[in-house]
């Protein structure tokens, strides 16, 4: 499978404190990665430096080997190719559920009404949120609104998805509707960046899992290596740290 | 009370009543202007122009209608330029209401949360887009409750546009008192009119704010 993503050397430091070190990473199409680590290693970072939301120090990002970070100006035609669902959702509140889908398409890829409108209905109904697309964001639940935030960034057509801890601000029984979304879309093939804290997911719909530790990718493979068989002290003290004994 | 003097003084009131909601409207719209404008240089930090308009913001909030009508319009024909008192009412009230609702606005563009900004950046929106379709909007609804605010306190103050002799309101009022003393009368109809012109403002900015506070906030 050729490369999607290509990530070499990153460097991302804010004000001189170093969250990012020589980090590196190749990500093929269709493949599932998994960033998982502790609070504060970088995770989150790693993604929002990928589709250029952070300037970076050192290093690229690659996608089909066009530089698009060290920092390049005019990102907009990256963004469009990386789709990303953030924690918090960021539905836009003014606007309804189907026009929140549909304003990207229209205004960015200047794509037809119609189409898109079509497309955003299909998108919806699939995530079963057909029957809410002429609700406000503030009437669905955090597990409705995430699933349409996903919708949002699928409409666009997206090469790779980046999910930014996508389960973290939502009740445990929401979290499910939302991880099952994502699984589906793992079985479509699509090429997917995920960083979560749901461990069972990470098994579930991980090619391949990192761990990161203080800006590092510490280890790396796997599901069934890195959970069966973990070989660093700091990701074997990390998954110990979800069990209750 | 005198009800014969009532109907003989309303033709004056009705004449004043017009003139100021006339006069009133005007400096209101230059009021949105110059708020709009000074909001969004604020907003975009802009070199030296944001220095200035926060200059203005400070002095004509700080500073009474009233003095800066003096200033207005016994000021003005000083350095040679000429200006009627109506022309002195619109510029004042805009002038005053231009730094209220300045505030107003930026206020409501400020409270757009920059994840707000950041995801559609990452729908790949450009930044005159993310501002037109998703930082305004939202900024209206924001600011919609405190710009009606603005709209009212604006039309009471009109009021002193008598100080610059013009044929208001007040300026009707004070002056039939004084020509004929049938004060309670005179104060009757001067409040009359002024529920008159501000009632339906009150009214028609609440049916505003529902229809505009739906979306975001559904009450």
């Amino acid at each position: 499978m050729e490369d999607i993503l290509k990530i070499e050397h990153l460097h991302k430091a804010f004000d001189g404190f170093t969250v990012l070190e020589d980090v590196n990473l190749t990500v093929k199409k269709g493949e599932v990665t998994v960033v998982i680590g502790p609070s504060g290693c970088g995770k989150s970072t790693f993604l929002r430096c990928i589709n250029g939301l952070e300037d970076i120090q050192d290093g690229r990002v690659l996608l089909h080997d066009e530089v698009i970070n060290p920092n390049k100006k005019d990102l907009r035609s990256t963004h469009e190719k990386i789709g990303m669902v953030f924690q918090s959702y960021d539905l836009f509140p003014h606007k309804t559920i189907i026009d929140n889908v549909a304003l990207a398409p229209i205004k960015v890829q200047k794509r037809k009404k119609e189409d898109v409108y079509k497309e955003a209905s299909e998108l919806l109904d699939r995530v079963g949120l057909l029957a809410k697309k002429d609700s406000f964001p503030r009437q669905l639940s955090g597990g409705q609104k995430q699933r349409v935030a996903i919708v949002r960034a699928l409409i666009m057509h997206p090469e790779i998805l980046l999910f930014d801890e996508v389960t973290a601000a939502l009740d445990p029984e929401m979290v499910r509707e939302v991880l099952e979304v994502i699984l589906s879309l793992a079985k479509e093939g699509r090429t997917m960046l995920i960083v979560t804290h749901e461990m069972d997911f990470a098994k579930a719909v991980a090619d391949r899992i990192l761990f990161m530790d203080g800006g590092h990718i510490v280890e790396e493979g796997s599901p069934e290596e890195f959970f069966e068989n973990t070989k660093t002290d700091r990701a074997k003290r990390f998954l110990d740290s979800f069990k209750y004994k | 009370m005198n009800t014969e003097a009532i109907v003989s003084y309303l033709p004056l009131y009705k004449e004043a009543f017009v003139l100021t909601i006339k006069i009133g409207w005007l400096g209101i719209a230059l009021a949105f202007a110059i708020g709009i404008v000074s909001a969004f240089i604020l907003y975009f930090n802009i070199p030296v122009l944001s220095k200035v308009i926060k200059a203005y913001v400070e002095l004509f909030r700080n500073t009474p209608l009233l003095v800066q009508l003096f200033f207005i319009y016994f000021g003005l024909p000083k350095m040679g330029i000429d200006i009627s008192s109506q022309v002195c009412g619109c510029l004042g009230l805009g002038l005053l209401g231009g730094s209220y609702m300045a505030e107003t606005f930026r206020s409501g563009l400020c409270a757009i949360a920059n994840t707000q900004i950041e995801s559609a950046t990452a729908l790949g929106m450009s930044k005159s887009q993310i501002f037109i379709h998703i930082i305004l909007p939202q900024a209206f609804t924001i600011s919609i409750t405190a710009l009606i605010a603005n709209v009212i306190f604006l039309l009471k103050e009109t009021s002193v546009f008598s100080a610059i002799s013009l044929m208001d309101l007040m300026f009707t009022a004070k002056d039939l008192i004084g020509l004929y003393y049938n004060t309670t009368e005179c104060l009757l109809l001067l409040v009359l009119f002024y529920i008159l012109m501000l009632l339906p403002v009150s009214f028609l900015g609440n049916l505003i704010e529902k229809k505009v506070r739906f979306g975001i906030f559904g009450d």
